[in-house]
């Protein structure tokens, strides 16, 4: 369609005012807020004892979550490409599910499972192992939300690199333990990366489903979403919330920044 | 960038394994060997992990929604508040899927046949809401249209305000669906309607929108499936007021809160079945125009 000059600049102004006053003006408005009282004061306030233990629970979460997301979803994204195991359809459903399901749905369906009156709600009674509000619980409310993305971006390299080496490797002598350490692993370790990217990304920013199976007691069960939740409606301290999800936004925008440059690698491999 | 989207989009998918089964089929099943011993463990692995996962909660959350039987379910999510939480997250959701398919087609269109100066970053300003932490999209929002607004626009605890932090969230779904198809969009077609003395507005209107029309919908069935269901980004801005701004959402939460753990369960069901049934519809619809388009030559 050839435009006039003048309805293109009418188009572009509407849409640029759209991204602009949706997406662009308040984020700086909160950068100004956090860093107009000078940077010493969003440095203290990100490292008061309280900040500090929040980061720590949740880089702890990250650090339990994403090995196990890579070592099961690699094994469920190989099945489901190699294996023609049945019901494919079936588990690919399943994977896709916490894609469709709010996270308040997925902290009370975890409530329902481990609570004190749920399914496996003995299990603290024997064990003495408190899953709600406590770190396990936050634990599988994150791997809820997180299990999709290593086997979504893993399935369709695998579909990609096709069978013809690893059937190579193993005419040659190779046993299904080394073809897989060297051929497959090399083959999806960027599709992997990138999976594990998201994952890192949504366990640091889960919010609905943490809060729902977390005591949030200030140190001790509150990751850095919680802490901006509680700074901002409990403790009043505005400057204080400001500060830790600036905190948060820096995590996120690396974090774009890491998938931007994946993907320029994944492309030119 | 366009990988971040990959993620929702999928969900529409029609799986890999819709390959032709009527003639490549008997040769397939010759060939497919019998599951290996190891292999067996490997799937019972994965069995046992998306059970304990995801599906032995969300079952348990179904069953426990019957904890007083039918009539108890129906109490739960007929129960004034619960309609009214329900309805007040319907009718902002149509509202902002409605209003991010009009904006999110101009923006795609903007992004795709104009030229200017910074683009490249406004482009990537747009993944911003699905790498950003909802909370901090609540903050975020606060912090301009909250009370202490530099720009004098106070929507704290209104609907305006829910619908600015769904708007928010759900920006990219309609922009990345639409995108794509614009870009591969052949330019000969709409020269040809030109040629023939076709306005803008028509050739718009019968040669463009019609190609656009299934990404179109089905972005905007993506973000209004994830905005039935958003808890993080309205929880600050939008006041939690019970028969005016609570959603969906807050409301089961709260049910829980005050030890109403069936009732939040079954009103969690009925939020679980509208995003089910969204994103079937959805599916449905996709895979169909997909044959139709298959069929036409």
């Amino acid at each position: 369609m050839t435009t006039t000059r003048r309805s293109r600049l009418t188009l572009r102004v509407l849409a640029l005012t759209y991204v602009l006053g949706l997406l662009a003006l308040p984020i700086l408005v909160i950068l100004y807020r956090t860093f107009e009282p000078g940077i010493g004061t969003f440095l203290e306030s990100i490292r008061t004892p309280a900040a500090i233990s929040a980061l720590n629970l949740s880089l702890t979460i990250v650090a339990i979550v994403v090995p196990l997301n890579v070592v099961f979803g690699v094994v469920t994204a190989i099945a489901l490409v190699r294996w023609r195991v049945p019901g494919r359809g079936i588990i690919q459903a399943i994977v896709d599910l916490p894609f469709a399901v709010s996270p308040i749905v997925v902290g009370v369906s975890l409530i329902m499972l481990w609570g004190a009156s749920g399914w496996f709600g003995g299990l603290e009674g024997s064990t003495g192992i408190r899953v709600i509000f406590g770190l396990p619980g936050m634990v599988l409310a994150t791997l809820f939300v997180t299990l999709p993305f290593v086997v979504r971006e893993v399935e369709p390299v695998l579909h990609e690199v096709g069978i013809d080496q690893e059937q190579a490797a193993s005419t040659l002598g190779a046993s299904a333990w080394q073809t897989f350490w060297r051929i497959t692993v090399p083959a999806i370790r960027w599709g992997l990366t990138y999976g594990v990217v998201l994952t890192v990304a949504r366990a640091l920013g889960e919010f609905g489903a943490v809060i729902m199976v977390s005591s949030g007691f200030p140190g001790v069960s509150q990751t850095l979403t919680l802490l901006v939740h509680s700074r901002y409606i409990d403790d009043h301290n505005t400057y204080g919330a400001y500060a830790a999800a600036t905190l948060l936004m820096a995590l996120a925008i690396a974090t774009l920044l890491l998938m931007t440059l994946l993907d320029r690698k994944r492309s030119t491999r | 960038m366009t990988a971040t989207t990959r993620q929702p989009e999928r969900l529409l998918e029609t799986s890999p394994s819709s390959e032709p089964r009527a003639g490549t089929s008997p040769t397939r099943e010759r060939s497919r060997p019998r599951l290996a011993p190891g292999r067996a463990l490997g799937v019972g692995i994965v069995g046992l992990w998306l059970s304990v996962i995801v599906l032995l909660p969300l079952a348990a959350l179904t069953v426990h929604s019957l904890d007083d039987g039918f009539a108890g379910f129906w109490e739960a999510v007929t129960s004034p508040a619960a309609v009214a939480a329900i309805w007040t997250t319907l009718v902002v959701s149509v509202g902002v899927a409605l209003l991010n398919t009009v904006m999110g087609t101009l923006v795609a269109w903007v992004l795709v046949r104009d030229e200017f100066p910074g683009k490249r970053y406004v482009n990537a300003l747009i993944d911003l809401p699905f790498a950003l932490p909802t909370i901090v999209a609540s903050i975020v929002l606060l912090s301009l249209y909250g009370p202490n607004s530099p720009i004098g626009v106070h929507l704290n605890a209104t609907r305006w305000g829910l619908a600015v932090a769904l708007a928010f969230v759900t920006l990219p779904f309609v922009v990345r669906s639409v995108q794509p198809v614009l870009i591969e969009l052949d330019r000969d077609v709409e020269e040809a309607a030109a040629s023939l003395g076709a306005s803008n507005a028509t050739t718009f209107r019968l040669v463009v929108l019609p190609t656009l029309a299934p990404a179109i919908i089905s972005g905007a069935g993506l973000a209004f499936a994830r905005a039935v269901g958003e808890y993080g980004s309205v929880v600050l801005i939008g006041g939690n007021i019970p028969r005016q701004t609570q959603v969906v959402s807050q409301y089961i939460q709260q049910q829980i809160e005050i030890d109403r753990p069936a009732n939040a369960a079954a009103v969690s069901v009925v939020l679980l079945s509208i995003s089910f049934l969204t994103l079937f519809v959805l599916r449905l619809w996709g895979s169909r125009a997909q044959r139709r388009e298959e069929v036409s030559p």
